[in-house]
């Protein structure tokens, strides 16, 4: 097994700042192939940048980032693994010009050769995939409730079969029942389709039932990368902030 | 990675046994069609062979569902393949999205014709709430708010004399070029002053400011309050029981109706001197001259007829933009479509209540 089979993302000594304010130093992240990663950190501890970074929606002030195996500064890999790499932002981000299955359809007509009635099944499928109904497809991203909103943003993000899923706050402003149903999605999604994923989250619900591993940032640094069960042990005052009290109760909901 | 291969399938028979072939990639990449290889039922006892399969995403599993329907009850299917069949096949079923059936032409008349009718409601609504808060504030005046009265005549009034006095002065300089041709060839150069007088006086002064103010207020009243609507701003001034015509329309509409006189002002002599300096430069007619002459046989009244119409169409600039603010609702682009239609009403009101005026004035004998 080549680098590149066993760690899709593998980011090094990243280092970040705006201005003075730097956000990360010497950074170091390694993502396993099919696992689903949560990355845990209080507000402006950088999760965000974090992954904006990776994305390439941000540009590091030093440090490497290989995703697939590949230098991401170099520009020319980038498309290449735009395209493997599906995102879904914490508040969908849909075209708000375009339809459901339009918005399914947009990454299809750009980056392959799909038309026609095959395209449109293969997007209808894509939105049955999510869990969403076929009427769903005709209506536009404003008339949709939030949890169907993040649903379609995903039929989006996987519109092109990524084998690499980011996820903003899946669940923020979901109740508990659709949150859980949308994390039940996520693993069935990851284990039938062999995605990786990567997801920021602060639900400790998402955490206990579907997360096999979470990175802590904090102290400009991953400061923890381990099962949840490990978690739960570790040191790190931040980290055992968390997992106090709240923790508990999540749990034996989940068990 | 390595370059697709072709994906294909096919049936092999041998000693009463039918076997599926699957092989090459099955991925959004190499299927930019259905392979044209027609359905094969599914029958009892079919085997699968998936040796030579190479990559398989949802659009693979999707097509070979299309072509072997009966693919998931094979034997040999291996269990991932078994599990991505499954969730794939749940996902396409009743994906057949029903078409909306076009409305019947009374049905679609009616619902236009009821449209139209709550267009006016809202508007007359608009006015009446407008001139409450309007009324209000002449009894009270410290109804006002004067902060938002005085940012909003800057960034309306201030802002947009250097646009409005630069174009006026060019638009009086070409009226009086086009008119010094004509009239010397008629003998009547000395006329131009005249021609430069009422026209900037009775229309340009007028139209220039209130077409730039289309453009420039009509359109930022609507964004701005727009955007205010879409963040919920609008529904949480509501609640601390402040009322919105008092806080968001008045200060936006007294601003224009205070601030465009003025730019009228400013807009006529700008035009006037466009006017002058064309007829110094090119029929040699001298300042002083052009002053005295205009002076003399151009009527005052022409200026307070250009002034009359002032007030007017700084209400109805206002007041398109603001009541096309507050419609705004749901995403960006109603957004963008109402400002367009803030800008496109008060530009389309503006040429009408113009020549509605000069009808008018035409009937009055000014």
């Amino acid at each position: 097994m080549s680098m590149e089979h066993d760690h899709p993302i593998c980011v090094e000594g990243l280092t970040t700042r705006f201005g003075d304010h730097v956000i990360h130093e010497d950074l170091d992240l390694e993502v396993r192939r099919g696992e689903i990663l949560a990355i845990l950190g209080g507000s402006g501890s950088g999760k965000s940048v974090l992954v904006n970074a990776i994305l390439g929606l941000l540009q590091p002030d030093s440090g490497t980032i290989e995703i697939f195996g590949k230098e991401m500064s170099d520009v020319s890999d980038r498309m290449a693994v735009d395209r493997r790499i599906g995102v879904m932002f914490q508040h969908g981000a849909l075209f708000s010009s375009l339809n459901v299955q339009q918005n399914v359809e947009a990454p299809l007509i750009e980056h392959s050769e799909l038309r026609g009635d095959w395209l449109q099944r293969v997007a209808l499928m894509k939105i049955g995939l999510v869990g969403l109904e076929a009427e769903v497809a005709r209506q536009q991203p404003t008339e949709l409730s939030g949890g169907m909103r993040k649903r379609a943003s995903v039929a989006r993000a996987l519109a092109l079969d990524p084998e690499l899923l980011f996820l903003d706050e899946p669940t923020s402003g979901l109740d508990p029942i659709g949150a859980a149903e949308f994390d039940q999605l996520i693993r069935t999604l990851t284990d039938t389709l062999g995605l990786t994923v990567v997801m920021i989250t602060h639900d400790l619900d998402s955490l206990y039932s579907i997360c096999d591993r979470a990175a802590v940032v904090a102290d400009r640094k991953i400061v923890e990368i381990a099962s949840i069960p490990e978690l739960e042990k570790s040191d790190h005052p931040w980290v055992k902030e968390f997992f106090a009290g709240r923790a508990g109760q999540a749990k034996e909901r989940n068990c | 990675m390595k370059p697709e291969s072709r994906p294909s399938i096919s049936l092999r028979e041998e000693h009463e046994k039918t076997t599926l072939i699957v092989s090459g990639d099955w991925t959004t990449q190499s299927l930019a069609e259905l392979p044209e290889t027609g359905t094969y039922e599914p029958s009892d006892h079919m085997e699968i062979d998936c040796s030579e399969l190479g990559r398989i995403d949802s659009v693979g599993a999707l097509a070979i569902l299309t072509l072997a329907p009966g693919v998931t009850k094979t034997e040999g299917l291996p269990e991932n393949l078994v599990r991505l069949f499954e969730l794939v096949d749940a996902a396409s079923q009743g994906a057949d999205v029903p078409k909306t059936a076009r409305q019947p032409l009374h049905v679609r008349l009616g619902k236009t014709v009821y449209k139209a009718g709550e267009t006016i409601r809202t508007s007359a609504r608009f006015l009446g709430k407008l001139e409450v808060s309007l009324v209000r504030s002449i009894i009270r005046p410290s109804r006002i708010r004067p902060v938002a009265l005085a940012s909003s005549i800057q960034k309306a009034g201030l802002e947009s004399v250097p646009l409005i006095a630069v174009m006026t002065f060019f638009i009086g300089a070409v009226v009086a070029l086009i008119g010094s041709d004509l009239l010397e060839q008629l003998g009547a150069s000395e006329l131009v002053v005249e021609l430069v007088g009422i026209s900037v006086l009775r229309e340009f002064g007028v139209l220039i400011p209130a077409i730039l103010l289309a453009g420039r207020s009509a359109s930022t009243f609507a964004a701005q309050i727009g955007a205010m609507q879409m963040n919920q701003e609008t529904q949480a001034m509501q609640v601390m029981g402040i009322d919105l015509f008092d806080a968001l329309v008045l200060p936006r509409f007294l601003s224009l109706v205070i601030t465009m006189p003025l730019l009228a002002v400013i807009a006529m002599i700008a035009g006037l001197a466009g006017g002058l300096v064309v007829s110094w430069g090119i029929m040699g007619v001298s300042p002083v001259l052009f002053i005295e002459r205009l002076e003399s046989a151009v009527d005052i009244r022409h200026f307070w007829v250009g002034m009359a119409k002032v007030p007017v169409l700084a209400a109805v600039i206002a007041i398109a933009g603001c009541r096309q603010g507050l419609a705004v609702e749901g995403d960006v682009e109603k957004l963008g479509s109402r400002v367009t239609v803030a800008v496109v009403q008060a530009l389309f009101a503006i040429i009408l209540l113009d020549a509605a005026f000069a009808v008018l004035f035409n009937v009055l004998g000014l």
